[in-house]
């Protein structure tokens, strides 16, 4: 029940912030393609705590802080040796291990190994993530572990 | 107040061309398709994001701040995952990356388990 409020609550804040017509009848236009959705989502058994992680809210938005400074160090350095040229890179290829329990805290790793520029996570088998970095102290700082710690927080 | 806004957004949307610019200068000169990946990786994140937060600040209404973050949170969850499906595409077809052999060398110490002359490498 949780799970279709809150989808109730998506859907239907995005359909007022694109539609931008308040009257009457777009309003109930809007009303009846969402319960639509809502009853195609139930049909197809998609609402539910993977699709909606309403577990996560409290704590990720002190996660996406972290991540994003974390993005823009990566950039600078990332753009720094694109200046620097081809002579400056150590391009490494690399298997690391992950902590993470649930199949949310692996996804949330990898893509945020993935969005932050210069590593970028290939493959991912049971408790390993096969990297490509541009950098090998890249893997170093990955290895440090202070990003799966973060993660692993945010399962519980 | 407005002069402040008018200054800030010019600087994040300066800022997020260059970092664009970057991005597709790395494309030609990094060697490999691994690599130049990670060039794109910052005209989909920091380059993107700078513009769009520009292009926010600059906004009047409502509606199309709205719209903005709706295409900033779509292309930071897009950005990855078209990346890493790439990647992976790549390496299952079997296109092998160029590495550096500094980092070869960093590799076999590792299999070997070799800790103190992995540590004393910077």
């Amino acid at each position: 029940m949780r799970h279709t409020i809150s989808l109730f609550l998506t859907l239907a804040a995005f359909w007022l912030f694109n539609s931008g017509h308040y009257s009457m009848l777009v309003m109930s236009l809007g009303l009846v393609s969402i319960v639509l959705v809502l009853i195609i989502c139930h049909k197809m058994d998609v609402v539910d705590q993977e699709s909606q992680p309403l577990y996560l809210t409290p704590q990720i938005l002190g996660y996406f802080v972290w991540l994003i400074k974390e993005i823009i160090q990566a950039n600078i350095t990332v753009v720094k040796h694109i200046w620097l040229g081809k002579e400056s890179i150590s391009p490494t290829f690399k298997k690391i291990k992950i902590s993470q329990k649930t199949d949310m805290g692996k996804v949330i790793y990898a893509n945020s190994i993935t969005l932050t520029p210069g590593t970028v996570a290939i493959d991912l088998v049971d408790d390993e993530i096969i990297v490509h970095a541009l950098l090998y102290k890249d893997f170093e700082s990955l290895e440090a572990g202070e990003m799966d710690r973060r993660v692993s927080l945010l399962e519980r | 107040m407005e002069f402040f806004i008018i200054i800030s957004s010019g600087l994040c949307l300066l800022i997020g061309s260059f970092l664009c610019v970057s991005g597709g200068i790395g494309i030609i000169r990094f060697p490999d398709f691994y690599t130049r990946m990670h060039a794109v990786g910052i005209t989909d994140t920091l380059g993107a994001g700078l513009i769009l937060i520009g292009l926010m600040l600059l906004s009047t209404d409502l509606l199309v701040f709205a719209k903005l973050v709706m295409i900033l949170l779509l292309t930071l969850l897009i950005g990855p995952t078209t990346s890493h499906v790439l990647a992976k595409a790549a390496l299952h077809n079997g296109l092998a990356p160029k590495l550096n052999q500094d980092a070869l060398d960093h590799n076999s110490l590792d299999q070997t388990g070799n800790e103190e002359t992995n540590s004393s490498n910077p």
